[in-house]
């Protein structure tokens, strides 16, 4: 088949329009990302300026920068290990238990994950207003006297709420994916182990566990990539890093200053930083999460 | 045995509540938000639970006519519909290819591609934004366009879909990979073109995973707004997610919550559909690109 006419031709057309859109809006800009950092440059004007490293050594004298730091690793560090343990023991139970309205309690769970970040962020200020929200009104209600807790508007309670909205986003998501792959495992493994009188509990850590242990890897990346990103877009529609920078995360301080602020170099060096660290972390959650892979 | 039967009882109770608990933190501010959207604005200051008095529909027609939400509503339709002609017309040849024939290059845009899938559209919204304006100063100065790639839907539709070619052509590739070669060998036999059996052989073989991209990318373009908020600064040209943001920043000021609301039910009602529709397709979907544990 290799000898008809025109198969170069007909290979060059299908995989060159992807590949030249690809290096336009992807490749190119991230490299961009890396070359301006060293430069000091408004992004509107026409002066640029070659400034070598600097931009990340006023990165490290920047207490903002710090703090938007902290605030993502503690949501990275908390939305992973909560939705993770959450996500994993509902799909066990759904999985593996004999339940009713199983599939309705999947459909459910699943949709955060179809909703807008707007319509999400509109949602929870909503729910965590100050005056007229739905909490503060539940609250109010146990407590027998009016609660005015303003969640989103206290340095201590922000960066809170908005890890409990992105686990609230984020469990459906997950849970589905283990979902399927704990559906995967072969039924004859849980009979053996009925026979032999082990509990589900301990079937959950022996035999489900490992075996979906592969997916699990795979997923502690998702969770750190889009971790990040969700902050970003959450952020960006509820709290725009408010009060005071107490909700700034990395993405949103990246893009309020080469956006809005116009220091287009050094918001481009937090996004090499950014960059950086995710895949560092990545690489080293990789690592240490490494086990013989076991097949079934 | 009996205690341990108790014990599965407690077990099992515990489950259900947790279960119903979280079913409920997800229905009932979704629910909320549609019983809000036909409360009186009066109704807005008073306890935040109690049902609306009446179905207020003018909220509808305010947030259509006034907040200007059918000309969003277009805006995002257009767009959304464009990416994904976009998307489709671009990868899936480059997919098929890049899974199924050996040629120089192959090894490294496979790599290439792959690599595209971890980053993340969020870092490249202002670069890309950069990159447009001075593509069009470059256009203003030489030819005097006034203004050809920001502020339009057609350049956000190809930014959304360049965007995700990665991942697209990553599930499209692994699934092509999965088809026996046999087919292309008899249509060749058959003397049809290497375009033809593309098109009329492989590509409906491959409509599961297809769908599953147009579902998948459809509820990302739909909800998109970091990109379209920055790219389309005119007014006339956002979508309804932008619109909707600048709605609840006016909403802080003007107290237009039934407009909102309405606005939120309009944005949610088409994934909604859509999610009823094929829900078994896309809860599925997620292990189709080969993520199998």
């Amino acid at each position: 088949m290799d000898k008809q006419k025109g198969r170069g031709r007909f290979v060059f057309f299908c995989v060159a329009p992807a590949t030249i859109l690809f290096f336009i809006f992807v490749v190119f800009p991230t490299i961009n990302v890396f070359r301006m950092s060293l430069y000091k440059w408004g992004g509107f004007s026409a002066n640029k300026s070659f400034v070598g490293l600097e931009n990340f050594k006023n990165l490290m004298k920047d207490a903002k920068f710090f703090q938007s730091f902290q605030n993502t690793v503690l949501i990275i560090a908390l939305v992973t290990m909560v939705t993770l343990i959450f996500a994993l023991t509902f799909a066990g139970i759904l999985v593996r238990a004999k339940m009713k309205f199983k599939n309705f309690f999947r459909v459910i769970f699943y949709i955060p994950n179809i909703l807008s970040m707007v319509v999400i962020s509109a949602v929870f200020s909503a729910i965590l207003d100050q005056r007229n929200g739905l909490l503060n009104g539940i609250l109010s209600i146990f407590a027998g006297k009016e609660v005015s807790i303003s969640w989103l508007g206290s340095q201590k309670t922000v960066i809170y709420s908005m890890v409990i909205v992105l686990i609230w986003q984020a469990i459906g998501y997950y849970m589905v994916m283990y979902m399927s792959s704990m559906s995967a495992i072969p039924e004859s493994l849980y009979e053996s182990a009925d026979l032999e009188g082990v509990g589900p509990i301990k079937q959950f850590f022996t035999i489900t566990l490992p075996l979906i242990w592969v997916n699990i890897r795979t997923t502690l990346s998702f969770f750190i990539i889009s971790s990040i990103n969700m902050s970003f877009l959450l952020v960006q529609a509820m709290t725009q890093g408010n009060p005071d920078g107490g909700s700034e995360v990395f993405l949103s301080y990246m893009y309020k200053q080469a956006y809005t602020n116009g220091s287009y170099g050094y918001g481009m060096a937090i996004g090499v930083i950014v960059f950086t660290f995710s895949f560092g972390l990545s690489a080293v959650i990789n690592a240490v999460t490494k086990r013989d892979v076991i097949e079934f | 045995m009996k205690s341990s039967k108790t014990g599965i009882i407690l077990g099992k109770t515990i489950t259900y509540i947790a279960l119903v608990l979280l079913a409920l933190s997800i229905i009932v501010p979704v629910g909320w938000v549609f019983f809000a959207s036909v409360k009186e604005n009066s109704e807005f200051y008073r306890n935040p639970w109690t049902l609306p008095k009446g179905f207020h529909y003018q909220n509808f027609i305010d947030a259509f006519e006034k907040a200007n939400m059918q000309n969003f509503f277009l805006n995002s339709i257009i767009v959304t519909a464009i990416a994904l002609a976009f998307l489709l017309v671009i990868a899936l040849p480059a997919a098929y290819v890049l899974s199924r024939y050996k040629f120089k290059g192959q090894k490294f845009l496979n790599v290439c591609f792959m690599a595209g899938i971890f980053v993340n559209l969020s870092y490249l919204v202002v670069p890309i934004f950069l990159m447009l304006s001075e593509a069009d100063k470059f256009l203003g100065k030489t030819f005097g366009i006034k203004q050809l790639f920001l502020n339009n839907q057609v350049v956000l539709s190809l930014v959304y879909a360049s965007t995700s070619l990665a991942f697209t052509i990553f599930l499209l590739s692994s699934y092509f990979k999965t088809l026996p070669k046999d087919f292309e060998e008899a249509a060749y036999v058959d003397g049809a073109t290497y375009f033809r059996t593309m098109v009329s052989i492989m590509f409906p073989m491959a409509k599961p995973s297809i769908l599953t991209v147009i579902l998948f990318q459809f509820l990302a373009y739909w909800n998109e707004y970091a990109l379209a908020l920055t790219l389309m600064a005119d007014e006339k040209k956002y979508t309804l997610s932008v619109g909707l943001l600048n709605l609840m920043n006016a909403q802080k000021a003007a107290a237009t919550y039934g407009q909102l609301y309405a606005g939120l039910v309009v944005v949610m009602l088409p994934t909604f559909i859509l999610y009823m529709l094929v829900q078994k397709q896309l809860t599925q979907g997620m292990t189709a690109g080969g993520v199998k544990g």
